[in-house]
């Protein structure tokens, strides 16, 4: 058995993620020919095999950063294992670096990606979300397997007994993200780490644009040919088109347009985006906190998440929250529930998950019913100011635009500013103007006056 | 010193360019060719990184095709990016065994030359920890002029940087979000006009000299 490690890529350089397998286990490979990449530093790299015969197991698996000198597969030169023809091998794979990319696998269950738009960005790739999975030994109490450099040396900086850390990698190895995930039980109640959200993005890269469902949307026809072309909507696009008319023809829809400084949120949002990558594997959008506003709103004024039931008004005592996602050829507004029970990352959390399920089509029936109000984020899109149809049942809904560095005038000078402008399609049946505003005024005010600590 | 062909492009497609250097590549891993810094443009080309989120691109396929941009899914590090004309493009065809075998070193080195270029236009730019490739700051923020992503495979190196000179960068709106990420920029939006011959010029010279390289004179696309 030979080991493979995780190659030093240079100097400064202490680990690298695992970007693609390019064998399988129980395939034969010969020496020198590739066998994995890396990423280290917006450089990819192909690591070739350091010896001939079968690849017996893959202990890394894609999408994991671990230390150099971790070993990431073994190699068995016996049995099978032709004798390595070193001259001929170095020339076998020199022609195409890329082997034929497998099927991408399919996404896991409910495996959250990044919402469209704000959430999507983030420079930095994201570490690795802390696993839990659960041990593959459960009685073995020893650090199983050597232990990498790296975490050797986080422990020692945390001052932390390995023995007590269950290794999840294989055969119990003890690994970076068990060593993290245990230093961060051991500083916050256990109930405090919330599941972390798997990495989605390894899936993504083989797949090229539009995985799922084709754009139906055709470019224009060069001239010359038929002048028309006739082809039936989808039943989604049947059911949107007859909800938002029923919507205009039921509401007497009238839009109120607030600009909102979301400077102080764009603050906290700098300073916990990589960390929530870090911790949550998803980042932090200006969403969340305007949710959070949102709902602060609501429950000062309860007639916005009221709606009419003929000459009835109904107060609905929870709050729940519709998020409008875009999809490939319509959008669905699956629901936050008790949305005023949740923090920001809470609030991040379900619409990151809400986000991608709706995508792919994994929402159950019930998530996208019993919305109290909505929000429509057409921002993420660059629009500055939009005037939504309300969805009905509901009275009101909010838009929000683009947030943009803008100047404006602060105490007689020129500032610049994180700017905002939030709209609000109300129901003129039930809320009048003067509610409206003084309920937006409210969300304005929860907005600018974010508090630096509070998420 | 080292020598290192010099190949000036002009504008050329991104799967010509991509065809090239991995002919170049596989003939710089078998030791036929020397190193090779190739210069170009390319027209407008989307391409995304072996680690790239998709999810980055915000257009969807038809929108780029009726906006006339290709799109292509490569073996470069980093994410999506844009590239246009106006835009000096670099692909440095290295066996990095013969100068130093640290990638972080060959991307600060890379970084440097183009920081080098810019200064001489009297620009000032840098670099921002964490963040691969040069930025600038364009009044109150920090502003990305150039990216870099880079494959290597047995030490060789393909890809490398891209350098704003003259882009449209409304392009880039197709794969940032709008107004909620570090923004770009281009040295005309910082007010230098130059012509990506004269920017091509100045990143030799620095290129040369970081990585101790004697150019050779350019061979014509022809001969290939």
């Amino acid at each position: 058995m030979t080991d493979v490690v995780m190659p030093q890529m240079g100097e400064s350089i202490v680990e690298g993620t695992l970007t693609k397998w390019l064998k399988k286990p129980g395939e034969r490979i010969e020496r020198d020919e590739p066998l994995f990449e890396i990423s280290t530093d917006k450089v990819d790299t192909e690591i070739p095999s350091p010896a001939a015969g079968t690849l017996a197991e893959v202990l890394v698996e894609e999408g994991k950063t671990v230390g150099i000198n971790t070993v990431v597969a073994r190699i068995d030169e016996g049995a099978g294992a032709v004798a390595a023809k070193p001259a001929a091998a170095a020339a076998v794979p020199a022609t195409d670096p890329l082997p034929p990319s497998p099927p991408p696998p399919p996404p896991p269950q409910g495996a959250p990606e990044p919402p469209p738009g704000p959430s999507a960005q983030g420079a930095p790739p994201p570490p690795e979300p802390i696993e839990p999975k659960p041990p593959q030994e459960p009685g073995d109490k020893e650090p199983a397997g050597p232990l990498s450099p790296l975490v050797k040396k986080i422990a020692r900086e945390l001052g932390l007994d390995l023995n007590q850390v269950k290794g999840t990698g294989a055969g119990g190895r003890i690994t970076k993200q068990d060593v993290e995930a245990y230093a961060a039980a051991q500083t916050q109640p256990a109930a405090a780490v919330p599941p972390p959200a798997p990495r989605p993005e390894t899936a993504a890269p083989a797949a090229p644009a539009a995985p799922s469902a084709p754009a139906p949307v055709a470019p224009l026809p060069p001239a010359g040919q038929a002048k028309t072309r006739i082809e039936p909507m989808s039943t989604m696009r049947i059911k949107i088109a007859e909800h938002m008319v029923m919507s205009k023809r039921t509401s007497a829809h009238v839009t109120t347009i607030h600009r909102v400084d979301m400077t102080k949120v764009a603050k906290m949002r700098e300073r916990f985006k990589a960390q929530f990558q870090a911790n949550y594997g998803f980042g932090l959008t200006y969403l969340p906190f305007i949710t959070r506003a949102t709902v602060a709103g609501l429950r000062q004024f309860p007639l916005l998440n009221a709606s009419l039931d003929g000459n009835n008004i109904v107060y609905h005592n929870e709050i729940h929250i519709g998020i409008a996602v875009a999809l490939e050829n319509g959008l669905i507004v699956p629901v936050i529930r008790t949305a005023d029970e949740k923090n920001v990352l809470g609030l991040q959390r379900s619409i990151v998950d809400l986000a991608a399920r709706a995508r792919s089509r994994q929402l159950k029936p019930d998530e996208i019913q019993g919305g109290t109000f909505s929000i429509t984020n057409f921002g993420s899109f660059g629009s500055l100011i939009g005037t939504p149809v309300i969805n009905q049942p509901q009275i009101a809904i909010m838009g929000v635009g683009t947030v943009d560095k803008t100047p404006v005038v602060i105490d007689d000078a020129i500032a610049i500013r994180s700017i905002c402008h939030l709209s609000l399609s109300f129901d003129h049946r039930l809320i009048d103007g003067a509610l409206a505003d003084q309920f937006m005024m409210k969300v304005k005010q929860v907005l600018e006056g974010w508090s630096e600590e509070v998420l | 010193m080292r020598n290192c062909r010099l190949r000036q492009l002009g504008r050329i497609d991104y799967a010509s360019a991509l065809e090239l250097q991995r002919q170049l590549a596989t003939s710089r891993k078998q030791g036929t060719v020397p190193d090779h810094l190739l210069l170009l443009e390319h027209p407008h080309v989307i391409t995304l990184g072996r680690n790239g989120h998709l999810e980055n691109l915000l257009a969807g396929d038809h929108i780029l095709e009726r906006a006339g941009i290709a799109f292509y899914p490569t073996d470069r590090g980093g994410d999506v990016t844009y590239h246009g004309p106006g835009q000096l493009v670099g692909y440095p065809i290295l066996d990095l065994r013969d100068w130093q075998r640290d990638v972080g070193a060959y991307v600060r080195a890379l970084e440097q030359a183009i920081i080098d270029t810019l200064a001489d236009f009297g620009i000032v730019a840098g670099r921002i920890p964490k963040l691969t490739g040069v930025w600038v700051s364009d009044r109150h923020t920090q502003a990305k002029i150039a990216a870099i992503g880079v494959h290597l495979s047995r030490w060789v190196t393909s890809h490398g940087f891209a350098l704003n000179v003259s882009t449209d960068l409304t392009y880039f709106q197709y794969i940032v979000p709008c107004g909620l990420t570090l923004p770009v920029t281009s040295m005309a939006a910082l007010g230098i006009r130059a012509t990506l011959d004269e920017v091509g010029e100045r990143f030799t010279r620095h290129f040369a000299r970081i990585f101790d390289f004697e150019m050779l004179p350019g061979a014509s696309l022809a001969a290939a």
